[in-house]
């Protein structure tokens, strides 16, 4: 009987792990669709960013309560994988609470997961307050309706049902050591300290032994398979950041936020077209050929970079962004975190058709018009506050800018005024239609 | 502002065989736009008084490129860019200073790729720069107590991370300088930024600027101090349409420092 136990949880532990190792793989390769982007520069200086932002969170804290709120999760979060190790060692090896016999260090560990699983789940209760009901602008908006309210709504719950079962494992372990059950009990003393459990084992104490033993076990099962449950669920998540957070940070852009990339290929184009000895005609090396992209700008994911489709696994749609952007603010249809999902969503459809057909087959949409819409790409003031609003270093900013390229140097489809803007540009040298001549005529005015 | 200023331009002094200490990018709005206009011919006289060595390009001047790069036009962007910096070259600039924060971010930023590297200030930096040197002095004047708040524009700020030299110049004047809610990193855009400024905005509830200039008003300054013609611009219109232009100016730091001294 006690085999059959290590055998299903072995079975169950390599089932939860191999699908999460699949679903990662997938996310790599989706995010390998994109345009490769060298971000391997000043590694010291990347390392100290990531600590700072993703392990110290010091963006979260700019939001001083969900801040705060968010640590705690963040660190009970953390510890309690200490915890979830000792039950995959007692699981394999069908021990119970084997690192017990370290004595007080284990029982300093236990009391202190106690008190952080029951500050999680205060936290998640007051998160999911937050979300349901007080009116906060950022969980209000559109792109919020349907899955993405739900998801954040069904994580909050399996964080409250997860705390709870550890929180129940505990003080029935407590009981059943009281009480001297065969197994539980150590003559050395009682295993553990149970600070919040103790609170919550009076209302095991009347029950049998067995029973005891019974609501032990199926805690103990049903916390480890909801871990693996969780695990998986991740990928179909905006919860996926607990572990993108890091990367997307590290490959987060070094460069001060107002300075644009640099089109290399229009770089070229632009030395040919001055160069007064270039031959139009000439054919393109075969090296350079093969490095110009197939279209300016982004219309679909697979023209964003990399790090762009990072960013779109990485966002946990909190909307700070979307409460920072004054396009937003002002009622506009620009929201920077829908812009995050949508480049999620469309990757994750161009993913399933490569998953279901083997490769990548055009099924007639795209990120722009099929997701994002125009008039929201050019809602944008490009002030970068949805940038610095990021807790995770993602750049909402880059991805409209790119899809604003494709619109004008792929489409000439700026709006009618950008238009004549760009064209005085080119013939005046400014963007109204003043002579360049005129340009000193402001010293001789009074 | 009686007589005309004597605003050297580069061909002049290459002409002479000289070469001038800095090169006063005016940008566009501050070559053609009546409000933009007054900030850089009150910028020109603090030069001046300073004796600083400075010259524009004049008719050789040409847009950065900053709202088609930011508009999505990589081309045009760089066709301007490279022309620019082709002139720039040739005079071997070596310092610009600009009242536009635009034109200072992507001279900046985005020349240095293309083969333009200057050292690149905000006014209000060289203009902090020329004080700490005692070349200029600035005291209260008329501003002094005055209650006076800054707005930062994105391009030099959260851009840039310039939020101390507008502010410290401000403090010259002995103003009582108060913050708005949104400032710094957490500032809130004008509205014109990103090839706006050039366009209608898309159909929303309210103009940025309107929400911008609410924002400063819950603080109830006399004075909005800007550092950016496009700001400048957006307050301006956004104090109008409150119908407070007789209570609320809008003024760019370095006319307040110009006009403190009456120049």
């Amino acid at each position: 009987m006690q085999f059959l136990a290590q055998i299903l949880f072995v079975i169950a532990l390599v089932a939860g792990v191999g699908l999460f190792i699949r679903n990662i793989r997938r996310i790599i390769r989706n995010i390998k669709l994109g345009r490769p982007v060298d971000r391997k520069d000043n590694p010291g200086e990347r390392f100290a960013m990531m600590a700072r932002i993703a392990f110290g969170q010091s963006k979260m804290v700019k939001r001083p309560l969900s801040g705060f709120l968010h640590i705690i999760v963040y660190l009970g979060f953390i510890i309690i994988n200490i915890e979830v190790l000792e039950i995959i060692i007692d699981g394999i090896f069908g021990t119970h609470r084997v690192m017990g016999a370290a004595g007080p260090p284990y029982n300093f560990l236990i009391g202190a997961f106690e008190i952080l699983a029951f500050l999680v789940l205060v936290g998640v209760i007051v998160f999911w307050t937050r979300r349901n009901i007080s009116n906060i602008y950022r969980f209000l908006g559109n792109e919020l309706k349907g899955w993405p309210k739900n998801d954040a709504n069904y994580i909050l719950y399996f964080e409250m049902v997860l705390m709870t079962l550890f929180l129940v494992m505990n003080a029935t372990d407590y009981q059943l050591q009281l009480k001297e059950a065969p197994y539980y009990f150590r003559e050395t003393g009682i295993i553990g300290s149970f600070p919040i459990s103790q609170f919550l084992s009076p209302i095991f104490e009347d029950l049998s032994i067995s029973t005891l033993i019974v609501i032990e076990r199926a805690a103990w099962w049903l916390h480890i398979l909801g871990i693996l449950f969780f695990l998986n669920y991740l990928y179909y998540s905006k919860h996926l950041h607990i572990l993108l957070a890091f990367p997307n940070v590290y490959f987060a852009k070094l460069t001060p936020q107002g300075q644009f990339n640099n089109l290399q290929s229009v770089t070229d184009e632009v030395k040919l077209m001055m160069d007064p000895e270039a031959d139009p005609y000439a054919a393109p090396a075969d090296a350079e050929e093969e490095e110009m992209p197939a279209k300016f700008g982004a219309s679909d994911v697979m023209d964003l970079n990399q790090v762009q489709l990072l960013n779109a696994y990485t966002c946990t749609e909190c909307g700070r962004c979307t409460s920072e952007c004054p396009a937003n603010r002002t009622g506009k249809k620009l929201s920077p975190r829908k812009i995050m999902m949508d480049t999620r969503d469309r990757l994750e459809d161009v993913g399933a058709i490569i998953n279901k057909k083997g490769k990548f087959e055009d099924d007639g949409k795209q990120l722009l018009d099929d997701y994002i819409l125009r008039e929201e790409l050019w809602a944008c003031t490009t002030c970068n506050a949805c940038v610095e609003a990021c807790p995770v270093g993602i750049d909402p900013l880059s991805i409209i800018l790119d899809m604003r390229r494709y619109l004008v140097m792929e489409e000439s489809a700026a709006p009618n005024e950008l238009a004549i803007a760009m064209t005085n540009i080119e013939n005046n040298g400014a963007p109204w239609p003043y002579n360049q001549m005129d340009r000193l005529n402001w010293a001789d005015e009074k | 502002m009686a007589e005309a200023i004597k605003v050297p331009t580069m061909a002049e002094y290459m002409a002479e065989g000289k070469k001038p200490e800095v090169l006063f990018w005016v940008g566009c709005m501050g070559s053609f736009d009546d409000r933009a206009k007054k900030v850089t011919k009150a910028f020109v006289k603090l030069l001046s008084e300073a004796n600083v060595d400075f010259a524009v390009l004049g008719t050789e001047e040409s847009c950065t490129g900053d709202p088609a790069k930011r508009a999505g036009n990589e081309f045009l962007f760089q066709m301007q860019a490279v022309t620019n910096i082709e002139v720039l070259n040739g005079y071997e600039i070596k310092k610009v200073v600009t009242a536009c924060p635009h034109c200072f971010n992507t001279i900046k930023n985005e020349y240095p790729v293309l083969g333009g590297n200057y050292e690149v200030m905000h006014h209000t930096t060289f203009l902090k720069s020329l004080l700490e040197e005692g070349r200029l002095k600035v005291e209260g004047g008329k501003f002094k107590g005055k209650r006076i708040t800054f707005h930062d524009p994105c391009y030099l700020g959260r851009a840039n991370n310039v939020y101390e030299a507008p502010r410290d110049l401000l403090r010259k004047l002995e103003v009582e300088l108060v913050e708005m809610k949104k400032c710094k990193k957490n500032g809130m855009c004008c509205g014109a930024g990103g090839g706006q400024m050039f366009k209608e905005p898309e159909p929303g509830n309210k103009d940025v600027n309107i929400a911008r200039t609410e924002q400063a008003m819950e603080v109830k300054p006399e004075i909005i101090a800007a550092g950016c013609p496009f700001c400048n611009t957006m307050m301006t219109d956004g104090v109008k349409s409150k119908d407070q232009e007789k209570n609320i100016e809008v003024m760019d730091v370095a006319e307040m420092i110009a006009n403190a001294h009456d120049l």
